[in-house]
């Protein structure tokens, strides 16, 4: 007989997080990419590889569920998004290009806000994790004074304290400097050996040894490892 | 960007409640408000300065202005809630939050009904606020002042949630102010008839209950299903954006 069984909760998981099954998707006419289906597992840095336009943004806004416009199937855990969308939300951080920090407030006060959400954090932790990003001395300065690098690492201070298993990470590596781009490749990695999925876009180089790689190209789609 | 040590991955099974992520949602507005005071005094300036130049423009004849008082302080409140709204998502849609405030777990409507009351608390019920000193300043009676502070604070509510409907819906747009004007000034005609009408009811020593009734039906309303509305239009912005 064949059991089938959804990963118990807590326990380290070998099944696909995410699966997408034959994905299709056209914006303005054009097709971004048909037949797209890839696996993401626990444990692995995926990059998203594609020339500009080739709708590497717009795959991760879909998986991320913020863009409708798509056909195919998207698989959390074995059962499609769609039946689960909360279930999915919890366990799935994004990081878009607009970073989602607002100027008026401070690194602390938006970390604080962002986390209000999913896991409110004692004040010592998110000092903490601003620190890391190397924000010290910066956490009660409103973001507009803070330079475009510095503002993007307010967003990323959430990777250092998020506990979603799935982390969509869409050019988070604009504006930041050579040693912020190794640091973030370190918490990458590590946070791979953790058990957690990674899936980036990045013109970057990434010097991630076993990092998979999802090629986009124009109106065709292929998954190489 | 060192990691604390951190045990291995596991799914996340519960997140924070409804009632705490909208607090959080409802703080940060708050927060971003109290910080940009010069937005929140925009509508307030505009509604002190219609009311104050009706008398200059039309008649300052004391009968004229107790008759058509309400109906100008009615208008210039809707007027200026209506130039506020644009606020209420474009930050949030360019900075980047909204999207974040989307991808939270808890429902969506939730939020958006925790955004709009706090976009009541720094626009409509400034204006309730203020109503007595410009009622006073249109010779309207004592009893009419009260009961046009009571439609405009069954009132206000109405017109921020109607508005986070066009709100939302124009966000993707480029100059959405004249379509939002376009899509939500029909909506609220039935307010505004509704809010001047109980005044001249009252006016008229007639009993005002059943309007006061009725506006509050509206509000039970507006507050239940716009957010639901607002919410899907937020997420076909977002899809195109």
């Amino acid at each position: 007989m064949h059991i089938v069984h959804r990963p118990e909760y807590g326990a380290l998981m070998s099944e696909p997080l995410l699966q997408a099954v034959n994905l299709h998707c056209e914006r303005d006419t054009r097709t971004l990419f048909r037949q797209l289906s890839f696996s993401i597992l626990p444990g692995t840095v995926t990059r998203v590889e594609g020339p500009n336009g080739s709708g590497k943004t717009t795959l991760l806004r879909m998986l991320a569920g913020l863009n409708d416009a798509w056909a195919g199937e998207l698989r959390w855990c074995g059962a499609p998004i769609a039946s689960q969308r909360e279930e999915f939300l919890r366990n799935m951080l994004y990081l878009g290009h607009r970073p989602g920090i607002k100027p008026l407030l401070t690194p602390l006060e938006n970390l604080r806000a962002l986390m209000a959400g999913r896991r409110p954090s004692p004040d010592a932790v998110l000092r903490q994790a601003l620190q890391g990003t190397g924000l010290a001395g910066f956490e009660d300065v409103p973001c507009r004074n803070l330079s475009a690098g510095q503002q993007r690492r307010v967003a990323l201070a959430r990777l250092l304290i998020a506990d979603e298993p799935l982390w969509l990470l869409d050019e988070v590596f604009t504006a930041i400097d050579a040693e912020g781009v190794k640091a973030l490749e370190a918490l990458l990695q590590q946070r791979a050996a953790e058990g957690g999925a990674v899936m980036v876009t990045t013109h970057h180089d990434l010097a991630l040894p076993d990092m998979h790689r999802l090629t986009l190209g124009a109106g065709e789609a292929s998954d190489e490892r | 960007m060192n990691a604390e040590t951190r045990p291995t991955v596991r799914l996340v099974r519960s997140s924070v409640g409804a009632l705490a992520a909208m607090k959080g949602v409802f703080a940060r507005d708050m927060k971003v408000a109290f910080r940009q005071r010069q937005d929140l005094l925009n509508p307030l300036l505009f509604f002190i300065m219609v009311v104050t130049l009706f008398p200059l423009g039309v008649s300052p004849e004391v009968s004229f202005l107790q008759e058509a008082g309400a109906g100008i302080l009615w208008v210039a409140a809707l007027l200026s809630v209506l130039l506020s709204l644009d606020h209420l998502f474009r930050h949030d849609f360019d900075d980047g939050t909204l999207e974040q405030l989307v991808l939270q777990p808890q429902p969506l409507f939730l939020l958006i009904l925790a955004k709009t009351m706090a976009h009541w608390m720094l626009t409509g019920l400034p204006l309730v606020l203020l109503t007595p000193i410009l009622g006073v300043m249109v010779h309207l009676d004592g009893n009419s002042i009260a009961v046009l502070c009571l439609t405009l604070l069954i009132g206000t509510p109405v017109l921020s949630f109607i508005g986070a409907i066009g709100a939302a819906l124009t966000l993707g747009l480029r100059s959405a102010g004249v379509l939002l004007s376009l899509l939500i000034i029909p909506l609220y005609i039935p307010v505004l008839i509704f809010g001047t009408g109980t005044v001249a009811a009252a006016a008229e020593g007639a009993p005002v209950g059943a309007y006061l009734a009725l506006m509050g039906a509206f509000l039970v309303l507006a507050a239940t299903l716009a957010p639901f509305a607002a919410a899907a239009a937020l997420r076909i912005s977002l899809s195109n954006g």
